[in-house]
């Protein structure tokens, strides 16, 4: 394989060279200033995303995660001699589900091939995978950045292929343990083109393309069980000039490891082209707990790979029928969603994305704001759900499906606000309230005496009684110093324990005082 | 195609066959007297046929999603030389 470019690698099928990036230009905030000028970076991804099924790819054994060592393994999966793979229907299924998710063409006729190298956790000496003729082609990904700008990542190639066994090499001080649960495990290998200019795009292309898959329900997308995890490869080079050597930095399984992994390496890279050195075409390790990327040696000599159809296996040929079944079957994808969010609901790009990134969150913000027609206000709603539901949850450490307060409750919170039985500082701690005990708004409201006064009678004689009681500060303010006028409604409120209507008080205040 | 003694020897050691040097040349004419035979196989014109991927005329028959498989430990580890804990067990692989 030629070092010098990525461009020039004759010894691979054309199809399968990486890629010309087909984005063009560039965003100048993403150049890095190096000591001689400017630099580019170029990313391109390979996303591993393990398959949702009940059986692995080739066997009936269990995929669950966990359970006792070499329990979830068949002896096809332990790759005991004669042993043949015979092809889940439900692998082949969801691969074409992600490909028609991300808007790829399915092909109708894949063949898979041997990928060989040594590594005891890999007891077949081979990976079963797809290399010239993959089940899923060119495919693309919208990625949304926290600005509200948005690019797209093409995609290369989808294929189906084995996961290896699990290496642990810490029960041990001179042998390294070997558990084949995972070994057979269906993944899918996602390939991406080089569209990738940063480490915070790589992130975020990699936090859509789970929320894709999670919406699709072909990935469950738990990076810490290490259900997703990605190869990412990084270049750099003078903007507009041809793509420089790259590496690649395997096995990278967080978001913020990708940001970190990506900006280390490039700034790496660049430290050695300007000092005149040349990049070595390798594959590297993140280390999450030192924040660098270091050589993985011991893989060196593993790219010769010597790929061939695997002949315990004939091609797969699906009909369109059966690709048109799956098309029909699709849910509404989070940039559909998001569209109507924003069309419905009056939202944001910013807001519309954060609720739709999880299929989860986007049902519950529908329940709060349309339940069976009863409209709320969808700006109050979302503002409720990222800003304190969301806070609950975190301090809490609660997925959506676990929060204590339903999305009706929610609603009836809101309806109190709406109403204007409470003010919606009081709602703040009625929220807090309603998390830690699961009661309803109303009933806490109730119970607690927390309903906002706003019978001005009441409250004219409280401002009254202030007036009376703090003539300094009433003198003060006549003599044109504004800022007590915050000082007289702070104390309003403490005499009504914050139940009195704020805009009421205000008006009174400003009445009074006045004259 | 000629495979030379270096070909060979990269060849070896990706299959993890300890082949001494002496033995490299030997092999060399072997494996090409082999290709040599394969190569005659060039002489056929396959123009418009279609490459055979099996000696059967049929596609890929797929398997339900069932789990009905596995649960298996004692057998998967039973000719495993030093198993631990339910585990193989090798020396230790350091990256």
């Amino acid at each position: 394989m030629s070092d010098a470019s990525s461009t020039s690698e004759d010894d691979i099928p054309d199809h399968l060279v990486a890629h010309f990036t087909s984005r063009i230009g560039h965003n100048s905030a993403d150049l890095i200033e190096g000591e001689t000028g400017s630099w580019e970076i170029v990313i391109g991804m390979e996303v591993h995303a393990q398959v949702i099924s009940e059986s692995k790819l080739f066997s009936g054994a269990s995929t669950e995660f966990g359970g006792a060592p070499n329990s979830h393994v068949s002896l096809v999966d332990a790759a005991m001699p004669g042993m043949l793979p015979v092809l889940n229907i439900a692998a082949v299924r969801q691969a074409v589900r992600t490909g028609l998710g991300l808007e790829a063409q399915i092909n109708l006729r894949s063949v898979f091939d041997r990928k060989n190298y040594f590594y005891p956790d890999l007891p077949q000496g081979y990976q079963i995978s797809q290399f010239s003729d993959p089940i899923v082609g060119e495919g693309r990904v919208t990625v949304d950045l926290a600005d509200g700008e948005s690019f797209e990542v093409g995609i290369v190639r989808i294929h189906l292929e084995q996961d290896a066994g699990k290496s642990i090499h810490d029960r041990h001080p001179t042998r390294t343990y070997i558990d084949l649960n995972r070994s057979g495990v269906a993944l899918m290998e996602i390939v991406s083109k080089p569209d990738i200019r940063s480490g915070e795009e790589a992130a975020a292309y990699l936090a859509k393309l789970r929320s894709i898959l999670r919406y699709l329900g072909t990935c469950d997308g738990n990076m810490q069980e290490g259900s997703m995890r990605a190869d990412v490869n990084v270049s750099v080079r003078r903007p507009g000039e041809d793509l420089g050597t790259r590496c690649e930095i395997k096995n990278v399984n967080s978001l913020r490891s990708v940001r970190e992994a990506v900006d280390y390496e490039a700034r790496r890279q660049i430290e050695i082209l300007e000092e005149g050195g040349e990049i070595d075409q390798e594959t590297r390790l993140f280390d999450a707990d030192r924040g660098e990327t270091r050589s993985m040696r011991s893989k060196e000599e593993a790219h010769d790979y010597r790929y061939f159809p695997d002949p315990d296996l004939l091609p797969v040929e699906i009909d369109q029928a059966f690709v048109d079944e799956i098309k029909a079957s699709l849910p509404e994808l989070p940039d559909a969603k998001a569209q109507r969010f924003a069309a419905d609901f009056g939202l944001n790009a910013y807001d519309a994305g954060v609720l739709v990134a999880e299929r989860e969150t986007s049902e519950f913000y529908e329940a709060v704001v349309d339940p069976d027609g009863a409209k709320r206000d969808p700006k109050i709603a979302a503002n409720w759900l990222t800003g304190d539901f969301f806070r609950r949850l975190n301090a809490d450490d609660l997925e959506i499906a676990d929060s204590p307060v339903s999305a009706a409750q929610l609603g009836g919170l809101l309806d109190l606000i709406a109403d204007g039985t409470i003010s919606g500082k009081i709602a703040k701690d009625v929220f807090d309230e309603m998390f830690d005990t699961g009661k309803d708004a109303g009933d806490i409201v109730e119970a607690k005496g927390l309903k906002q006064i706003s019978d001005s009678g009441e409250i004219s004689a409280i401002v009254d009684q202030i007036i009376a009681d703090n003539p300094d500060q009433a003198d003060e303010y006549r003599g044109g110093n504004a800022k007590v006028a915050g000082w007289f409604t702070g104390q309003v409120m403490k005499a009504t324990q914050g139940k009195a209507n704020p805009q009421l008080v205000n008006e009174l205040l400003k009445r009074k005082l006045g004259g | 195609m000629a495979l030379d003694t270096d070909t060979v020897r990269r060849i070896a050691r990706l299959a993890r066959i300890h082949v001494d040097d002496g033995e490299l040349a030997p092999l060399a004419d072997e494996l090409n007297n082999i290709l040599g035979w394969i190569e005659q196989l060039d002489e056929v014109d396959t123009e418009g046929v279609a490459p055979m991927t099996s000696v059967v005329e049929m596609v890929q028959r797929l398997r339900a999603d069932e789990v009905n498989d596995g649960d298996l430990q004692e057998d998967v580890l039973a000719n495993a030389p030093d198993p631990a804990d339910g585990f193989f067990t090798v020396p230790k692989v350091v990256e």
